[in-house]
């Protein structure tokens, strides 16, 4: 499809405008993932530019280097301690003890083990102390690999406090040359509540993000490459090896025992990003007609109503998840009422019937997610300039069109966004799917792809049953983990190429 | 309707065909509004009408007890209900403040200092939240398992758990960090304050509003999680927050003699949470508002 000018796009109908405009989003896709891999081509390109310009930095700060410059690639901090600045030279120094320390009587041992995660084993031996034979417990993989990922991230950091190091040796070198005053370790220290502050600052939220989010989830992305599960969990039972890319040839294989896993997946993500396409779109424009109606000029009692939407955010979501639950069950009140009027003479099988269930969740999802769209509508619609009104008015627009020309671009405009964080969010909402219905109803046909997987599991909560599941196959939870990755990263790369929201966050500012 | 009109006839005549209509589609509004009540309000008055209901205790297909009384809520007393209870409640107290300090510390600093790593760290972040945070539970159970952390004693390491990774929620106060003009930071500094004094003196008291949002966000936090809760303590009732042990009640052997004690307990929970919510509900509104048109 040829790109339009101006001039000939006014020209088209209202459908074609349409068509057009349709046309162009598909084509941008393509082009969109280009950019993409072109992007990362040239960050590939500029961070292999910049290392080979740090290693000819080291270099050449060795070949200009005065003898304190020199030693300071072998003994951290010398640049400093040598010049006066003999806090910072401590702390180098004592780094590089701690990391020799480390590797000679921990690291290295973790590191030679990480190809194969352990060598022996569980056994029953003989005991000469006790005189019976009893299980003896050698290698434990896990560790061997929590700690072999702990080593390296070490050992990365090491270098980069190297280099550091041997930077500040450099500097320091060339200001004593041309006799500037060095900063004081009591600059240093003032500095920390002054311009460094941020450092301060970030120091405990990122240590804590790094132990309890990166190295898990580099810790878990390993896991899909061996096969850790309940039977081989590494001490206990068994060892476990690294398997290549055995698991993801189990989720994908068409053919063969394996095929129940790929055909689940496939049914899985399916259902996921259909939840999450009228979970979130469902709440957007009903929590956005809500908030309308009760901004309606006009209509009175807005903060009571309001208030009545908004109670219902403040119950902690599992008890009405739970309770609303029951109450759509086979003997459930919902249930009980309508057979008390008359109108059915069987009990609806709410949770019983694979599209009954789907329906199910996704209008009891509406009741949850309208009181927080209504909150979030209002405050925008309050923004919206009331002369674009004023003006439309008198232009004669209906409120119709009113709607359609004003309050629905601005409000897309403004919550783009919003609307891309809402639908993974969704993609990933655990709580709604799992304590509504826990997947269910079973789906018979996917009984062998790992726990009991049902009609209304989300990725997520499949994920979830993997893991608590009998076989306790942490392998393949890992592997629909970073699937979920996978689909919510194109996700968010295709809309924020293609979305004409702000992206500049300065502009906000 | 400005005043000139109304000497208009025809204009006149368009002004009551208008309040015509307006009156006919505010009815219909309201007509709506009311039901929308009903349909939002009912399960939050069923739930307190059959904690009432003492005749039986299992799922009934009616709502108003044929015979009233406490016996739910005495009972409670007699299960681990109110241990639960306390250990959400300090886990609650506790998120709240760790969670706070963290959360306030990451978004002031992104939002006001430009160091060399920063919009690396954003993007790094936004990837990280990328990946289902439930994935990491099983390592962390084997670390909390090796600190003696998990089971019984799972209130510690859900603490941590909660708070550890809670940087990652800045987007809220940042974006409210960001309509606090830079200006008032650079004259205090120009009258010689250092950064931390910037940030005790003069931001932290103009920063009431996101600072409660903050807190009332992580106190709530975990009356409803589910999933680490449930993970950690690893069926051990000890440690178990309210909405593992509620639910837990729900499973199929219990239903039928503890339905009526978690609508009762469901009531208990909710109360306190629901006061705090209401009297707060100006700034969580605000914030979440802010949020979302900031993105």
């Amino acid at each position: 499809m040829a790109k339009y000018s101006d001039l000939e796009y006014l020209k088209l109908s209202k459908w074609d405008k349409f068509l057009y405009k349709l046309g162009r989003f598909f084509i941008s896709i393509p082009v969109g993932i280009g950019h993409f891999f072109q992007k990362i081509g040239k960050g590939i390109a500029s961070g292999v530019k910049a290392f080979g310009r740090e290693c000819a930095d080291v270099v050449n700060t060795f070949k200009n280097g005065d003898g304190i410059t020199k030693g300071t690639f072998l003994v951290m901090g010398l640049g400093n301690l040598a010049r006066g600045q003999i806090l910072r030279g401590l702390l180098f120094l004592l780094f590089e003890i701690v990391f020799i320390f480390y590797m000679i009587f921990a690291g290295g041992y973790w590191m030679s083990m990480l190809p194969s995660l352990g060598k022996q084993g569980p056994a029953v031996e003989y005991d000469p102390v006790l005189d019976t034979y009893v299980t003896a417990y050698h290698d434990n993989s896990f560790k061997i690999l929590l700690y072999g990922v702990l080593t390296i991230l070490f050992i990365i950091a090491f270098i980069y406090t190297w280099r550091q190091s041997i930077k500040q040796a450099k500097i320091n070198q060339e200001m004593r040359e041309r006799g500037i005053r060095l900063k004081s370790g009591k600059d240093d220290l003032k500095s920390l509540v002054d311009e460094s502050f941020y450092k301060t600052l970030l120091a405990l939220p990122l240590t804590g993000i790094l132990i309890f989010t990166v190295v898990p989830i580099v810790f878990m992305m390993l896991v899909a490459f061996t096969n850790y599960d309940g039977s081989h969990d590494g001490y206990f039972n068994n060892l476990f090896h690294w398997v290549g890319l055995d698991n993801f040839n189990t989720m994908f294989s068409w053919t063969g025992g394996n095929k129940v896993y790929s055909a689940t997946f496939g049914e899985v993500l399916t259902w996921t990003l259909i939840w999450a396409f009228f979970a979130t779109f469902s709440n957007y424009f009903l929590g956005m007609f809500v908030a309308m109606m009760i901004n309606k000029k006009g209509i009175k009692f807005k903060k009571g109503w309001r208030t009545i939407l908004v109670m219902t955010i403040a119950i902690p979501q599992f008890i009405s998840l739970l309770y609303v639950s029951k109450m759509f069950a086979k003997n459930g009140i919902v249930n009980g009422f309508l057979l008390d009027l008359g109108w059915i003479t069987q009990p609806l099988p709410f949770w019983d019937d694979p599209t009954w269930a789907r329906i199910t969740v996704i209008l009891i999802n509406i009741w949850i997610g309208i009181p927080y769209l209504m909150l979030i509508v209002t405050g925008i619609l309050m923004n919206i300039p009331a002369d674009l009104y004023e003006s439309a008015k008198i232009d004669g627009a209906s409120g119709w069109k009113q709607f359609t020309k004003i309050t629905l671009p601005y409000m897309l405009f403004i919550t783009g966004p919003y609307l891309l964080t809402q639908f993974t969010g969704n993609m990933n909402n655990f709580n709604v799917i799992y304590l509504l219905t826990g997947g269910g109803p079973t789906n018979a046909a996917a009984s062998g792809a790992s726990g009991s997987v049902g009609y209304t599991d989300l990725l997520v909560t499949w994920l979830f049953k993997i893991t608590t599941g009998a076989e306790s196959q942490y392998y393949m939870a890992s592997v629909v983990g970073i699937l979920i990755f996978v689909v919510v990263a194109l996700i968010t790369l295709l809309v924020y190429n293609i979305l004409p929201s702000v992206k500049n966050e300065e502009d906000f500012q | 309707m400005s005043k000139k009109n109304d000497y208009d006839p025809s204009a006149m005549k368009q002004h009551m065909g208008m309040s015509a209509k307006n009156r006919i589609s505010n009815t219909v509004i309201y007509i709506v509004l009311v039901i929308m009540s009903i349909v939002w309000l009912a399960p939050f008055v069923f739930i307190v009408l059959q904690s009432f209901r003492c005749e039986s205790t299992w799922m009934v297909g009616y709502v108003v007890p044929k015979q009233w009384g406490l016996d739910n809520y005495i009972n409670l007393a007699k299960t681990d209900f109110w241990h639960w209870y306390t250990n959400t409640f300090i886990m609650a107290l506790a998120t709240a403040v760790l969670q706070t300090v963290i959360v306030l510390c990451m978004s002031y600093t992104l939002s006001r200092f430009r160091f060399k790593i920063r919009d690396g760290l954003m993007r790094f972040m936004l990837i990280l939240g990328m990946f289902p945070g439930m994935l990491t539970m099983i390592i962390l159970y084997r670390i909390l398992k090796d600190l003696n952390m998990t089971q019984a004693n799972a209130v510690p390491g859900l603490i941590l758990v909660y708070i550890a990774s809670s940087g990652m929620g800045y987007y809220v106060s940042k974006g409210f960090f960001d309509t606090v003009p830079k200006s008032l930071d650079e004259a205090a500094r120009i009258d010689g304050a250092t950064r931390a004094q910037v940030l005790w003196k003069i931001i932290l008291p103009m920063a009431k509003p996101i600072v409660i949002y903050t807190i009332l966000t992580a106190f709530m936090g975990p009356w409803g999680d589910f999933v680490f809760a449930r993970y950690i303590s690893m069926n051990t009732p000890a440690g178990m927050n309210v909405a593992v042990g509620l639910n837990s009640w729900l499973s199929q052997d219990m239903i039928n003699s503890r339905y009526t004690m978690f609508c009762a307990g469901g009531v208990i929970v909710a109360i306190p949470v629901t006061i705090l919510f209401m009297c707060l509900q100006r700034y969580y509104v605000e914030g979440v508002t802010g949020g979302a048109v900031k993105g």
